[in-house]
């Protein structure tokens, strides 16, 4: 039923504490000295794998054997691909490099989010004011909201991402091919890998498999460098390319009054603000769960702060040349942009769906809370106090789970034995 | 349930914080996120106006089967004319606040707007205390 992109290597878990901290959703425990991910609070933004010393959290994704089951491969990387090779490499040079690793054709995701730019702008221009529109392009951002804001997902755009937009294309375009279509993302992203496999909005993708781009790196900078003669596959202007960092898309919109933002910690404080009905003034919200957008994604290779250096020399290269959006109208009627279904909330949080029984348990999550150290060191395997004392009320954990009341258990009873200590049965006691 | 906090005058950056804590327990308890959204405006809104205003005061959050109960009391100036205050637009907020981006003379008009009763009870050179209360008496859902 759950599907992650975001996994635990049980081998390399030294059971220490560093990653449940930084858990934006509070999705892991320590458990039987082992990290366990909570998969229904996941939403695979990869702070776990950043922060993991021992490189025992890792983001899967589809083994590259994959296109032999098909007839004709198209491969549709992320412009975040232009940014892990340095900038006098041309984007021709790499696509024909990419093309060239075992796929019959090659569609920028650039393009595709050309595409969605326009579809915002149509949507800014009657939204209701008061309410920032909030991109939809950052899965982790879709699932953040559905989880932890649900009060703001009439106001996330109800629009397929660039990725998913680029594989509808695709499959419209070869329609008429014999045999079977192949459509493969090349992805920084982990929780892209999911998103393909449980999308949010439609039910099924049209993108067949990703790949990471930190797992075919190897082969495809060999190739980049092998190539003899570059074909001109690169058709994407420099907003397209902008969408691989922070405010990319942000600014490619027709709006005076946008905020991008980056990392999410920084997201989540963005959403919380928005909730609280402290941000009037904003048409329109970007957010990208990554360090510097999607170059900072967990399947990258290059720093994500080199990458968006180079990503901005590719942009005003190819300003300078005159680049422009060139849109293949003729397909943008056809495919369908807008999701099938509006999203519901996922309510994790929720205590129990009984309100009664809910307050119940807050109540005693309160007691037991207030009987805590609240140092929220993380011994016990949960993130802070106050979640260990969700964990118990939910039955999942122990008081004695926490060591300072184990240790005051302890002493509780060694008092007690102490005492005991200088009675004894009648018939044993001697006067002196 | 009863919740209490205290809330400092001194930093705007931690205003906020005591409404914060109730918007989560809002979604722990399952509570429609309508409901949420409008109790997180209101608190928030009048939360901000005891830091902006008043140097902060004490909150009381009760939680019942059938409302939410927010009493917001501060030992600030009072409001002089309330009826003036009522109004969209109209705000006495510091310089240094409204570089913050509060005092846009909202406030009250949002703390009315969503929630379901308001009442402010204000004495000039007392305090004032703020009085919301939202209805959770929704069909099915309790």
């Amino acid at each position: 039923m759950y599907f992650h992109s975001v996994t635990l290597d049980e081998s390399k878990c030294k059971g220490c504490t560093v990653c449940i901290k930084g858990c934006p959703t509070e999705a892991i425990r320590v458990q039987e000295g082992c990290a366990h991910i909570i998969p229904e609070r996941c939403i695979d933004c990869g702070e776990c794998i950043r922060t993991c010393p021992h490189g025992a959290k890792m983001a899967i994704s589809d083994p590259f054997t994959m296109l032999e089951d098909y007839d004709y491969t198209v491969a549709i990387p992320a412009p975040t691909l232009y940014g892990q090779f340095k900038d006098t490499i041309s984007c021709n040079r790499i696509l024909t490099g990419l093309k060239s690793l075992g796929f019959d054709d090659v569609y920028e995701v650039a393009v595709a989010a050309e595409i969605i730019t326009e579809k915002t702008n149509a949507m800014l221009a009657d939204k209701k004011p008061g309410f920032p529109l909030i991109s939809s392009s950052c899965p982790v951002v879709v699932r953040l909201i559905q989880s932890r804001f649900p009060s703001l997902l009439d106001q996330l755009a109800p629009v397929i991402s660039p990725m998913e937009l680029s594989a509808r294309i695709v499959k419209e375009r070869e329609k008429d091919r014999p045999g079977k279509i192949g459509v493969f993302f090349i992805s920084p992203c982990a929780a892209k890998v999911t998103a393909v496999k449980t999308p949010r909005g439609f039910e099924k993708s049209a993108v067949d498999g990703v790949f990471g781009i930190k797992d075919i790196y190897k082969s495809l900078s060999k190739a980049v460098n092998e190539v003899e003669k570059e074909e001109p596959l690169s058709k994407a202007s420099y907003v397209g390319i902008s969408w691989a960092r922070t405010d990319g898309e942000g600014s490619a919109v027709y709006s005076e009054n946008h905020i991008s933002v980056d990392g999410i910690n920084h997201v989540i404080d963005i959403l919380e603000n928005i909730e609280n009905g402290h941000i009037q003034d904003v048409d329109f919200v970007e957010l990208m769960s990554c360090p510097a957008g999607c170059v900072g994604g967990p399947m990258t290779v290059e720093n994500p702060y080199i990458a968006k250096t180079r990503i901005y020399n590719r942009e005003s290269r190819n300003r300078e040349k005159g680049g422009e959006v060139r849109n293949p109208v003729s397909l943008k009627e056809k495919v369908s942009f807008e999701w099938d279904y509006k999203l519901e909330s996922s309510s994790i949080y929720q205590l129990d769906p009984d309100y009664q029984k809910a307050m119940q348990m807050m109540e005693e999550m309160e007691k037991i809370q207030e009987g805590l150290p609240g140092l929220d060191c993380g011994s016990c395997g949960a993130p802070s106090c106050r979640a260990l004392a969700e964990d118990i009320v939910r039955g999942n954990a122990s008081e004695t789970d926490c060591v300072f009341k184990l240790r005051e258990k302890i002493r509780e009873l060694t008092h007690e034995m102490i005492e005991l200590e200088n009675y004894m049965p009648p018939g044993l006691y001697k006067k002196p | 349930m009863i919740f209490e906090y205290q809330v400092s005058g001194e930093d705007y950056s931690l205003a906020g914080r005591a409404s914060s804590s109730i918007k989560k327990k809002l979604k722990q308890l399952g509570l429609p996120s309508d409901v949420i959204k409008r109790t997180a405006i209101s608190m928030y809104e009048a939360e901000i106006n005891m830091v902006i205003h008043a140097d902060g005061g004490n909150i009381r959050v009760e939680l019942s089967s059938d409302a939410i109960n927010i009493v917001l009391m501060d030992k600030g100036p009072g409001i002089p004319d309330l009826e003036l205050a009522m109004q969209e637009g109209y705000s006495t907020a510091s310089e240094a606040a409204r570089e913050l981006g509060f005092g846009a003379g909202l406030g009250l008009v949002n703390i009315k707007k969503n929630s379901d009763h308001m009442n402010i009870h204000t004495v000039v050179g007392e305090g004032t205390t703020v009085s919301i209360i939202l209805n959770l008496a929704v069909e099915g859902t309790l």
